[in-house]
């Protein structure tokens, strides 16, 4: 299964460090990358595979909100059908 | 493939625009739950509520989490109460009680279909279970009750249209210490749908499988904005994007619907591509008629405003879902949308101007309060008003009045969460009650009979 992972809020050093050494240690592999800066405004959009991860997509959702509290950051991890769904006919 | 823009877009819907998904409902069969007597048929509904919808909230939180899309409210309607109690309907109440006991669990905020079927005439048995309402409406929390009297194919059921005026006006004096709440969760329609998932008129009809996944979506805080975008454009162009945005909501519904009836044992049934407004500022649907042009919502052109949106938003939704029923457009109740609510306290919109609005939206008179002295037969005329509209143009209307007992114009009633606060609206104050006392049927119009 795969989940999108965006990142938003202030830019600030090692934004990508921590996401990713976090996703590492859930099991949770990255595909692809996406990343830009608007003025002071950092946004990350990550396309992740969650075969591995031993968690459930809604549970792992919510740790990853409450990691990015901790770093200043506002984060969501959805499944990627929600955009598939919203945006292709 | 999605773009990053695309992603973007869809989390600031859910962040600052209130995408959601307003409704998850079940409806469930209760026809299997028919016995001898009331005791032993509310033991088995109680048991079989309890059991199919055990599940649905956590089902709901999983998708929410899932998908990242708030869905708001998780409900059950059921099969028309007065059909599985017509042996006894005077201990219908039980049933009723059953129900709203079986709908506490935890996440469930109301569950509908105390609910009776008489758009052609009313059988002895839904005589007594009409006249039930208003004292379940007070003992019970959750419960919601509805009421169809007239349909395009069979005219209308004046006896019924008098009674409802009478039951209305019980249902808000047995409740008054609440500002009359027992009103606000009962409905009068005419062209009632079977497979509706928005409350109170909610109920599971016959020609319904067992057990239905319906699901209601909303977002008129996303049709606002999108139409901010473009605050130039002619009315066309207008259309088009509230249809584009009709079709990304209603795609999200179309996908937790699908996945929420797998995950329940369900069959889908259908997604309703309904915009629902609450209270929130930013969530209302008066402010798109606003932002379309009408300086206040009640003003000249606010009919032409809400049909081009209702219609928009139907042409962009049916694309969108394989299956769409419900009411499907928009919805204008006054206490649950902070415009409707600003317009009514400043006097510039009216109750005719609203009955002329709901010519061309999905409902009818919702959600209005007026003086508590209103003769039940003034309450009885305005809903034969309304299933007119409904009778003559093939489509559902409603009312859900409430009689503010003690209350007079420029109070206002206050039922707090999602149903808001009103103000109570003057009514016209000449006599009505003798056309309301002929009684008989208003019969069914020419263009119905197409057989």
């Amino acid at each position: 299964m795969r989940a999108v992972v965006t990142v938003t809020g202030k830019d600030n050093k090692g934004i990508i460090a921590k996401v990713s050494a976090f996703l590492a240690e859930k099991g949770v592999n990255i595909e692809d990358i996406s990343q830009t800066i608007m003025g002071k405004y950092f946004a990350m959009i990550m396309v992740v595979d969650l075969s591995e991860s031993k968690e459930e997509l809604s549970a792992l959702a919510q740790e990853c909100s409450e990691m990015g509290k901790k770093i200043g950051m506002t984060i969501y991890m959805q499944h990627e059908d929600i955009f598939n769904a919203m945006h292709t006919v | 493939m999605f773009s990053n823009k695309d992603v973007l877009d869809t989390i600031a819907m859910v962040e600052k625009e209130h995408l959601d998904i307003r409704t998850i409902t079940m409806g469930i069969s209760l026809l299997s739950c028919v016995r001898d007597s009331a005791e032993e048929t509310a033991r088995k509904v109680y048991d079989l509520v309890c059991r199919k919808a055990e599940n649905i909230v956590k089902t709901a939180s999983d998708l929410s989490g899932e998908y990242g899309i708030p869905i708001v409210n998780k409900r059950v309607s059921v099969t028309p109460v007065s059909i599985i109690t017509a042996a006894f309907p005077e201990k219908a109440p039980l049933v009723g009680k059953a129900l709203d006991e079986a709908a506490a669990t935890p996440g469930i905020d109301f569950l509908g279909g105390y609910s009776a079927l008489v758009h052609k005439a009313t059988a002895d048995y839904e005589r007594i279970f009409i006249r039930t309402i208003p004292e379940v409406l007070a003992s019970t929390k959750r419960l919601c009750a509805s009421v169809n009297v007239g349909s395009s194919k069979s005219g209308i059921n004046m006896e019924a249209v008098k009674m409802l005026g009478e039951v209305f006006k019980e249902a808000a004096t047995l409740t008054k210490e609440q500002d009359g709440i027992g009103a606000a969760k009962l409905v009068a329609f005419c062209n009632a749908v079977e497979d509706n998932p928005f409350m109170a008129g909610a109920f599971h009809g016959v020609g319904e499988g067992d057990t239905v996944v319906n699901v209601g979506v909303s977002g008129p805080g996303v049709v606002k904005h999108a139409l901010e975008q473009i605050p130039n454009a002619d009315l066309t162009e207008a259309a088009e994007m509230i249809k584009r945005t009709a079709f990304k909501i209603t795609r999200a519904g179309q996908l937790v619907a699908k996945e929420a009836a797998k995950r329940l044992n369900a069959q889908f049934g259908i997604v309703d591509l309904s915009l629902a407004p609450t209270p929130a500022i930013g969530d209302s649907v008066a402010a798109i008629l606003e932002e379309l042009g009408v300086e206040t919502v009640g003003g000249h052109g606010t009919t032409a405003a809400l049909a081009l949106l209702n219609d928009a938003v139907k042409k962009g939704g049916v694309m969108a879902s394989s299956r769409v029923g419900g009411l499907s457009g928009a919805f204008i109740p006054v206490s649950e949308d902070i415009g409707m609510i600003r317009a009514a306290e400043a006097g510039k919109i009216t109750l005719d101007k609203l009955e002329a609005m709901t010519c061309v939206c999905s409902v009818g008179l919702d959600m209005i309060a007026i003086p508590g002295d209103t003769p039940a037969t003034t309450i009885a005329a305005m809903i034969a008003d309304e299933a007119a509209i409904g009778m003559i143009n093939n489509k559902t209307t409603a009312v859900r009045i409430i009689p503010a007992i003690g209350k007079k114009v420029g109070d206002q009633v206050n039922f707090g969460g999602l149903l808001g606060r009103a103000p109570i609206m003057p009514v016209h104050e000449c006599d009505s009650s003798r056309l309301i006392h002929r009684g008989g049927s208003i019969p069914a119009p020419i263009h119905s009979f197409k057989n």
